[in-house]
């Protein structure tokens, strides 16, 4: 098993690629066919084409504060395509490329962040629960959904994620430690991506992994190459295997870097060293992946081309039907409090509306 | 039918609820083999299996974001935080998540949820077992708040708020848990949530009250009556989404009232009450609304407990106040 050969108390991390897209382990490489390496490279491409255009619009006033993915698409895309499509996911806020493997339409991406609560009314059938900004408040409820799912022998998992600055949240601890005494069907990936805003990951623990936390809670963790779709592919591969068994949890530590800003309101030129930026930069993992798909000839620079034309076209095509949507009403605001609106609430309401229809003086 | 206090009405409800939806499970801490220390849930686990009846480790966060999630997936979880004064880990759940899953996913998903918790004074408990902190919820948008003052609403609640689409925080006055019985039916019987109910109707004086303030209330209601003040008697027993309507229409009838609230005063329900009654029946007053409630203190522990709880005199003396005003 992976995660006895990378016991994550040895600090030894998992690799399959490394940054020119060679082989480093050839019995560790998944047996993936080339529709689906295509697709996973596609959308890596979406997602640092949406990424890139979201922060685009923010500066423009036509989406809101933002959290850029850039550098983090293979640590979320990696363990979406290693589970089923009827898998749950419970994301962060940092997960785009994970988002669009699983079924989220980019229209529901693109809404969200625009400001409209339309944005994370995802399809039936799209087992996503909406992102969650207060960081490790989403595992308690990945772990009652995993709870759930056993308790009717569905034989589901679910892949949550989380930053490592979420690490050090009561929340983050109770959550895997009810799941360890639980054997939930869980799979916790934590981005460690080196930095929670300005705070780096070696002030959230004195610990030398995030992944040998899971010692203590009693289930398996291991140390991965964030940066590597295939590494991350395998390490949760396993981890559902193992959820699905019954044999329960898997903590999996993506260790990878945020290109970006923490948000669009971040300035991280302000606490990290320009040099730990550039030397990242070289460990992009979209690069790393298109090496290896042109090594194995499923990629070509006209081919790549296409593809990146291909991930604007669509991107273009998704704002513009974003731009078009209709805003929230007022009803709307009111009409999702509860299942039936109270009578006080709707009074609330029909005040508010002639309020407003009074116009200004 | 049974004679039955409290405790035993609520048992049987999630009894009954265990039994009629398999979706129903309940957790906690000690809900298992204790039973809860109260023994709400005495003899659960024996009928209804650990996966169903499940005993937690002590982590009231994810007691909650366990509930949501379950809920989120299908389950009808009842989750138990043993005191009120634990609770307050559960607030970045409920605000973060429970309250407001329905609104931010347009629906898609929703949380049916009850969190149930002993609360408030008058027990001479141990330091944080005391409180009466219902505001805090009562403030949360997408949150139901419930409290009932007698086994049968404590029942016919709790089985209205299990099979609710929405997240209902259940609260349960420590102090009525065996103060008195009822003859109750052993099959499930639903209370509407959101309606408050009017316990004695009166001419002169409206008295409202919720929980543990009940007997309170009805002692002085009865006082004031011998002495020829025809008292109004409104149980409010949910708290959100808040049933002014009978106690505006009260309230005009009578032009008189006294709130008799545990908590401290500042931001109580009572003060959201006084609002209310202010918007919609000033011109029906014949006095200002009287609150009787805690002071703004700490709850004393037991020694110096009489200095916080409020008692039938003090509300009698409200009443006499308002009606001679």
């Amino acid at each position: 098993m992976l995660t006895d050969e990378y016991d994550p108390h040895g600090g030894r991390m998992l690799q399959v690629l490394d940054q020119s897209g060679q082989v480093v382990r050839p019995e560790l490489e998944p047996k993936l066919d080339n529709a689906k390496l295509q697709r996973a490279y596609r959308t890596m491409v979406l997602s640092r084409v949406v990424d890139e255009k979201a922060i685009i619009m923010q500066r423009q006033g036509r989406l809101g504060a933002y959290p850029p993915n850039r550098g983090q698409e293979a640590a979320s895309l990696g363990p979406a395509m290693a589970t089923e499509t009827d898998d749950w996911m419970v994301w962060a806020f940092r997960e785009l490329a994970g988002l669009l493997w699983k079924g989220v339409p980019m229209l529901n991406y693109l809404l969200y962040w625009m400001g409209n609560e339309e944005g994370s009314r995802y399809p039936e059938g799209v087992n996503v629960t909406p992102a969650a900004i207060p960081v490790a408040s989403q595992l308690p409820i990945a772990v009652g959904i995993a709870y759930a799912s056993a308790l009717r022998r569905e034989g589901k998992v679910v892949l949550s994620f989380c930053g490592d600055g979420a690490t050090s949240e009561g929340e983050f601890h109770e959550a895997l430690n009810n799941a360890g005494v639980f054997r939930t069907p869980n799979i916790f990936v934590i981005q460690n991506n080196q930095w929670a805003i300005s705070v780096p990951r070696s002030r959230q623990t004195a610990a030398p992994t995030l992944a040998q936390k899971a010692c203590a809670y009693g289930f398996k963790g291991i140390l991965v190459d964030g940066n590597d779709l295939l590494a991350m592919y395998i390490a949760t591969q396993e981890a559902a295997e193992r959820a699905r068994k019954g044999e329960g949890p898997t903590l999996i530590e993506a260790y990878t870097y945020r290109l970006g800003n923490h948000t669009t309101s971040d300035d991280a030129r302000k606490y990290r060293e320009e040099q730990e930026l550039r030397e990242w930069e070289l460990r992009d993992p979209l690069v790393r992946m298109k090496a290896y798909m042109v090594a194995k000839g499923l990629l070509d620079e006209s081919g790549d081309e296409a593809i990146w034309n291909e991930a604007r076209a669509a991107t273009e095509k998704g704002v513009e039907e974003a731009e078009g949507f209709p805003a929230p009403t007022l009803e709307d605001a009111f009409k999702f409090t509860y299942a039936e609106m109270p009578p006080s609430l709707r009074t609330e309401m029909e005040r508010l509306r002639d309020d407003l229809k009074e116009g200004e003086r | 039918m049974a004679l039955i206090n409290m405790v035993s009405a609520l048992n049987s409800a999630l009894a009954n609820m265990l039994e009629e939806d398999p979706s129903v499970v309940v957790l906690g801490e000690d809900v298992g083999k204790d039973g809860g220390v109260f023994r709400v849930t005495d003899g659960l686990f024996n009928r209804f299996g650990a996966e169903r009846v499940i005993d937690t480790p002590l982590a009231e966060a994810a007691i909650a974001g366990m509930a949501i999630g379950m809920a989120m997936n299908g389950l009808r979880p009842v989750a138990e935080i043993q005191f009120m004064g634990f609770s307050y880990l559960t607030l970045n759940q409920l605000i973060s998540h429970a309250s407001r899953m329905r609104n931010r996913s347009r629906g898609r998903f929703t949380v049916p949820m009850v969190m149930r918790m002993p609360y408030g004074a008058g027990v001479k408990a141990l330091e944080h077992h005391s409180e009466s902190t219902e505001s805090l919820y009562v403030q949360i948008p997408g949150l139901k708040v419930v409290v009932p003052s007698t086994p049968r609403d404590a029942k016919g609640l709790l089985i209205s708020a299990i099979r609710d689409p929405d997240p209902v925080v259940f609260l349960e006055p420590t102090r009525s848990y065996r103060l008195m019985k009822e003859e109750i039916e052993d099959t499930p019987f639903t209370v509407p949530i959101g309606e408050a109910k009017t316990l004695r109707s009166g001419t002169d004086v409206t008295i409202v009250g919720w929980g543990a303030m009940m007997p309170l209330v009805v002692k002085a209601a009865e006082a004031a009556s011998a002495e020829g003040i025809s008292c109004e008697v409104i149980d409010l027993r949910t708290l959100s989404p808040m049933d002014s309507e009978t106690v505006v229409s009260s309230v005009k009838r009578t032009g008189r009232c006294v709130i008799s609230q545990e908590a401290p005063r500042t931001c109580g329900v009572a003060a959201e009450l006084i609002a209310r009654i202010n918007e919609e029946a000033l011109l029906s007053l014949e006095a200002p609304v009287e609150r009787v409630t805690a002071p703004d203190i700490i709850v004393p522990l037991p020694k110096g407990e009489q200095y916080y709880y409020l008692n039938a005199n003090r509300l009698y003396r409200a009443v006499k106040k308002v009606a001679e005003f």
